[in-house]
């Protein structure tokens, strides 16, 4: 969290999300459902926005609260709060579209326990007005998308040979089957950090010359 | 009502569809506490114990919810339970067992966000499994969560002495390994009824 002279502007704490804090390549939280259901980019894109909407709504609810909720009992009540959220997307998945209730499965229901979530709470809606809290939450969700987003494309483009159910490649593409399967997530997963990796080293190389010039 | 056999679900809980590497539940404390075997065995026993208890009581809530009717409770009910449930069994054993409470101390706290608790709740409850059904469920996926976390402790005291390129080093290089490690484990799938 970047505490500056002057307080960052509501811009600043949307934006950040995003990028520079990204909660799946830079924080490494909430990789259960990151890993689970990525294996075709349209999973991902639903996971991600349902993640969205809790975070958000979680966000502003804890924040509107945040004088109320006795500081003892604060993180048993930020998991109802959270819990009652995710009931509600669980209906409205449901009612949506069964067949992609059926493919994400548990994994909404488990949306409680990603700890992005209960992180954003405590760690930021907690001290925070609700309209930072809203922004800041929407920034988070929308770099969880982003990133479930890389993972599902990537392991649908190679495990299927298609970008959301359009064929990229000639008849004699062969899927790598074991992009689709488990093991494919942690290896996609991987290849990512190692990128996000480089660019961070070779950030931070360029930033030390320029101090030492 | 299921009509699975408890060795078929002991086999399936623990190496067929491995929580951790085949469902992806718990892989916070899989890249955490995997550091070294004797942690990682620890952690592997208190996620086991707790998963025994909060399958107990899912399964009783779940009896309750079914006889008044209200199934849309079942997620907050679960998971405030399971949040309770630790706390007491933390406060239990700090009483009865002191060494104990010392071994397990940081990771008891730690497992309330576990999602392997929380899933397994919810899996046992989707295939409506029994009672007996439901503790050798729980058994079993904790016996896999353990042996995952172990191996997975095992390889990377090894890797410890093996120099790699700054870039690899850390989260990139563990889930490279957790993926050769879930390679191997779809080789029980043959296993499967």
């Amino acid at each position: 969290m970047s505490m500056h002279d002057q307080p960052p502007s509501g811009t600043d704490e949307f934006i950040k999300g995003i990028w520079k804090e990204n909660p799946v390549f830079v924080q490494a939280l909430g990789m259960c459902p990151v890993l689970a259901v990525t294996n075709t980019a349209m999973n991902a894109i639903a996971m991600g926005l349902a993640t969205m909407f809790v975070l958000v709504m979680s966000n502003i609810t804890v924040s509107t609260l945040r004088r109320v909720i006795p500081r003892q009992v604060r993180i048993a009540t930020y998991i109802l709060i959270i819990a009652t959220f995710v009931t509600i997307v669980e209906y409205v998945i449901q009612a949506i579209s069964l067949d992609l209730h059926k493919a994400l499965g548990a994994f909404i229901s488990l949306i409680v326990v990603n700890c992005l979530i209960l992180g954003r709470a405590e760690a930021f809606a907690s001290k925070n007005t609700v309209v930072r809290s809203a922004l800041d939450g929407l920034g988070s969700g929308i770099g969880f998308v982003f990133a479930l987003f890389c993972l599902g494309a990537v392991r649908e483009i190679f495990g299927a040979g298609e970008l959301f159910g359009v064929e990229l490649f000639h008849d004699g593409f062969q899927d790598w089957v074991v992009m689709v399967l488990p093991s494919g997530g942690f290896f996609t997963l991987a290849a990512w950090l190692l990128v996000f990796n480089a660019l961070r080293q070779r950030r931070e190389a360029a930033q030390a010359r320029e101090v030492a010039i | 009502m299921n009509n699975d056999p408890l060795w078929a679900i002991f086999l399936n809980a623990c190496l067929i569809n491995n929580f951790v590497l085949a469902y992806f539940l718990g892989i916070c404390p899989f890249l955490g506490v995997s550091g070294k075997v004797a942690t990682a065995t620890r952690m592997g026993g208190a996620v086991t114990f707790v998963m025994i208890v909060s399958s107990t009581c899912a399964y009783g809530i779940n009896m309750l919810l079914i006889a008044i009717d209200a199934p849309f409770l079942k997620l907050i009910s679960f998971i405030a339970v399971i949040a309770s449930t630790v706390q007491l069994v933390e406060m239990f054993i700090k009483k009865v067992s002191p060494a104990l409470f010392r071994a397990l101390g940081i990771f008891l706290p730690l497992i309330t966000t576990n999602c392997a608790i929380l899933g397994l709740a919810l899996f046992q409850t989707n295939k409506e499994y029994n009672f007996a059904q439901c503790l050798v469920y729980a058994l079993g996926a904790g016996a896999g969560f353990t042996l995952a976390l172990v191996l997975m402790a095992g390889l990377r005291e090894k890797l410890g002495l093996a120099s790699v390129p700054d870039v690899v080093k850390g989260a990139a290089l563990t889930l490279v390994l957790a993926g050769l490690l879930s390679i191997v484990f779809m080789g029980f799938a043959g296993l499967g009824a």
